[in-house]
């Protein structure tokens, strides 16, 4: 067993647990984006950075691919942490606004305006879709193409390989195209509609209640 | 050749070797680093062959073309020994001349010396040229002594006695202790303690025993090339660095990641290893001490984040070259998941000097926190372009002008940014500033692998940040989202600024930016790609702000800002900036003042550069 100390709160887990899996089993609630589970973790999308406190300094980390330590201190909702985060799911608003994922996260967070010139990719490049394609459908029939900003998902040769079932499971697992928002004209980049007309994800602590969690946190009875 | 099998037997292939030299035989040494070949020292080189044979002097005279001499602004170098005579600028019409006169009958040939530009004093011998004065070439110096395809030019400096001594007289953690001593820090860029990352490497648990070494050669800044012209200069030294560090991790198999962009330095390392593997220095039961060890090479496909050491390991294992979280080292679990343990070539080359001289030696070397020297490749505005090998501490006064001999056509210096494109610009006000590990990262800049790029009063930093961004959006992964995403963002608003379109919140956003890119992202190409930006806004921030909120450019450079327009004053009227413009927007008399039209002009600059009374002025 490790222990270790979240959000001030002192715990113990076992050896090879992640520290997203950790805070998770405390109800602290750290926003995932890449992260799914049952698939690998990758941290690629950096939303869920938590702050890792040594001593003086302390530096940002990726709670999914991050494990836990004997005495690490770790600040989810600290200052650095939150700043960060939000300037991620701003960037990530800036290149994929329909992404009803993305805005109801924008909303949550109280991300008020995009200062980003808008560049709709329709895609995140969370690779949820290749992993899942690869480890659940042990097809692998999508991949990474090209580096920095033209890499995106594709086919070997961009043509549909043999490896591919069409069983959906890439478009069922996007966190793009799995709920597209709907609203016509985005406001600086954001819509912030959708929060307030459905559940976005039930409360974590009080298991089964069925409560919606809205912007302002969670209803616990 | 026989293999070596004992460490008496090198020694005695030395004393052979050496007893065979005659140092007062005349040889011409000429540079064959890729600085000279561009200038085209291979021509210089056959056409000292062809003399040679010609005269019917090959016996008498030796010809030698060796590596980097490290001065490439004057290159063709040609050294003659045994005087020493440093010629520079040298082409295949000089040859005969200086076969001639300076090898035959030994008179200097003046016009082919060195002139100072500043006190107009001649420089007969290298030891005389400021350039050469103030370094301390350690490791560079042997470049030109040897001809890297000879290994027993190495050997006849005393090359592989510190791998003979480690592995005859050392234990490996005695050697390890020597290196901790030393307190030689990794010269790729992160600066980690070398001695420590073996220790870890070595103490690591392996499940079959198995671990590796793996020399960085993947030198991907622009303008940067030491690491290039070490492994073509001298890859025996890399190699012997190697060994040495193969023995104190415990590891048999090692790989020299190349970038394919290097044809020569992969060249010439093939035939060292040949070499070396031929002599019994590589392989199987080293000199008969019953330590093995090989390398192979490794070439990369050209990704700068290749250099990166996990990227590296992923594209050494065949996989895409992306960096993966290091919440492990790579000491513990690197390539295939064993413990590796990665340095750069120039930190290789620094082991066996190290081990030879010992680490008390090498640690009087330098400032409290690095020691030693470090190699910079000095570039941009800066009269003597070359590779400079200074002791760290030194100041950029010094290098910049003591060696590199200041700004070129009497401009003012502006900015010298250090450690490749993501390093950060320093301005004049710290020109005095030490050159070390901790002072350059405390002011914003790193040491990186040793890039120096020097900007002078014509540099727009506003653009200069923006042209760095850009590579590194290029040359980023694409993996993580800050990097990936921010880095394109902020050279989305740095291109804005430099087109006149920029906001006032947007030098504001950039810090912020800036500021998350450092701190969220996945690996060390993110966490340092702001520095061009921020400490550009940090020391420059006049210029973005005249950029932002005049809408101009202080330096004259960004085009969207600036009018090219004629000075009646000084213009006379020669017509030669009409003639030479591509638009025709020039007008006016003969001998009168012309005029520019703006509506035509596309600012290429043709007419400024082709007025002789600097009558086109930017507006």
């Amino acid at each position: 067993m490790v222990e270790l100390t979240i959000d001030g709160i002192r715990t113990r887990v076992s050896e090879g647990t992640t520290v997203l899996e950790a805070a998770s089993e405390m109800g602290i609630t750290i926003p995932t984006l890449c992260y799914y589970p049952g698939l690998s973790c990758y941290g690629e999308c950096r939303v869920c950075l938590v702050e890792v406190v040594k001593g003086n300094r302390s530096s940002l980390e990726a709670s999914c691919t991050l494990l836990v330590e004997q005495g690490q201190v770790i600040l989810t909702n600290s200052e650095k942490a939150t700043k960060a985060r939000k300037m991620i799911v701003e960037l990530l608003l800036a290149s994929c606004p329909n992404s009803k994922t993305l805005q109801d996260m924008a909303a949550n967070m109280g991300i008020n305006r995009v200062r980003f010139k808008i560049k709709d990719r329709g895609c995140i490049l969370c690779g949820r879709c290749v992993r899942y394609c690869r480890e659940q459908m042990k097809s692998g029939g999508i991949g990474f193409i090209g580096r920095g900003t033209s890499r995106r998902v594709g086919t070997a040769f961009d043509i549909t390989p043999e490896e591919c079932r069409n069983c959906g499971g890439c478009e069922w697992i996007c966190p793009v195209c799995e709920q597209a928002c709907t609203a016509g004209n985005l406001i600086d980049g954001l819509c912030g509609g959708c929060q307030n007309l459905a559940p976005v994800e039930t409360c974590l602590i009080c298991t089964g209640c069925s409560e919606s969690v809205g912007p302002q946190g969670h209803k616990v009875y | 050749m026989k293999r070596l099998t004992s460490a008496v037997e090198l020694e005695q292939l030395r004393v052979g070797i050496l007893s065979r030299r005659e140092p007062e035989k005349p040889c011409v040494s000429v540079c064959g680093g890729t600085g000279c070949r561009a200038y085209g020292c291979e021509d210089v080189a056959k056409a000292f062959k062809s003399e040679i044979k010609r005269q019917g002097l090959s016996k008498e005279i030796e010809l030698k073309v060796t590596g980097c001499h490290g001065f490439c602004e004057r290159g063709p170098l040609v050294v003659l020994y045994p005087q020493k005579i440093f010629y520079q600028r040298v082409s295949p019409s000089d040859v005969s001349e200086i076969i001639a006169e300076t090898v035959i009958k030994g008179n200097v040939i003046d016009r082919l010396l060195y002139v100072d530009p500043l006190s107009g004093e001649k420089a007969q011998f290298e030891k005389d040229v400021p350039f050469y004065k103030r370094q301390q070439r350690l490791v560079f110096g042997n470049n030109g002594l040897i001809d890297p395809t000879n290994m027993e030019d190495y050997l006849a400096i005393g090359g592989y006695s510190a791998l003979s001594e480690v592995l005859f007289n050392m234990q490996p953690e005695e050697v390890i202790e020597e290196i901790k001593k030393s307190d030689l820090r990794g010269r790729g860029g992160g600066g980690f303690p070398t001695g420590r990352k073996w220790e870890s490497c070595r103490n690591a648990s392996s499940s079959d025993g198995l671990r590796y070494i793996i020399c960085n050669a993947d030198e991907g800044d622009p303008g940067a090339y030491m690491d290039r012209s070490l492994l073509e200069g001298n890859p025996h030294s890399v190699l012997e660095g190697m060994v040495i560090g193969a023995y104190a991790v415990g590891a048999h198999d090692g790989y020299v990641y190349v970038r394919l962009e290097y044809p020569l330095a992969l060249k010439n390392l093939g035939i060292a290893l040949g070499q070396a593997r031929e002599y019994g220095l590589l392989g199987q039961n080293i000199l008969g001490s019953g330590f093995d060890f090989d390398v192979k090479i490794s070439r990369g496909g050209g990704a700068f984040i290749c250099g990166e050491s996990t990227a590296l390991m992923a594209s050494l294992e065949g996989k895409v070259g992306e960096p993966r979280p290091k919440h492990i080292h790579t000491a513990l679990q690197g390539l295939y998941g064993k413990p590796t343990n990665l340095n750069n070539v120039e930190t290789w080359a620094n082991v066996p000097l190290i081990i030879s001289r010992g680490a008390d030696w090498y640690s009087q070397i330098g400032t409290d926190g690095s020691k030693g020297t470090k190699i910079f490749s000095l570039v941009g505005k800066i009269n003597n372009t070359g590779l400079v090998e200074v002791p760290m501490g030194i100041t950029l006064r010094e290098i910049i002008y003591d060696i590199g001999g200041g700004i070129p056509h009497g401009k003012k210096f502006k900015a010298i940014q250090t450690g490749g494109p993501s390093g950060g610009c320093l301005p004049e006000s710290l020109i005095d500033l030490p050159v070390d590990f901790d002072r350059l990262a405390d002011a914003g800049s790193m040491m990186g692998s040793g890039g120096m790029i020097v900007m002078d009063e014509d540099t727009c930093m506003v653009d200069i940040a923006r042209y760095f961004v850009k590579f590194l959006t290029e040359e980023s992964c694409g993996n993580c989202v800050p990097c990936r995403e921010g880095l394109d963002r902020m050279l989305d608003i740095l291109t804005d600024i430099t087109q006149g379109k920029g906001k006032e919140e947007d030098i504001s956003l950039l810090e912020e930016l800036g500021g998350v890119i450092k701190e969220a992202s996945l690996c060390a190409l993110g966490g340092t790609a702001p520095n061009p930006v921020l400490s550009t806004i940090r020391y420059f921030r006049d210029e973005y702000e005249a950029h932002v909120r005049e809408r101009r450019c202080p330096a004259g450079v960004c085009k969207e800002l600036i009018t090219f327009n004629i000075d009646p004053e000084k213009c006379t009227g020669c017509r030669v900036c009409a003639r030479e413009c591509p638009q025709g927007a020039i007008s006016g008399e003969k001998k009168e003042p012309h005029v520019i039209d703006q509506e035509k002009c596309i600012k290429c600059g043709l007419c400024r550069d082709s007025c002789k009374f600097d009558a086109v002025i930017i507006l």
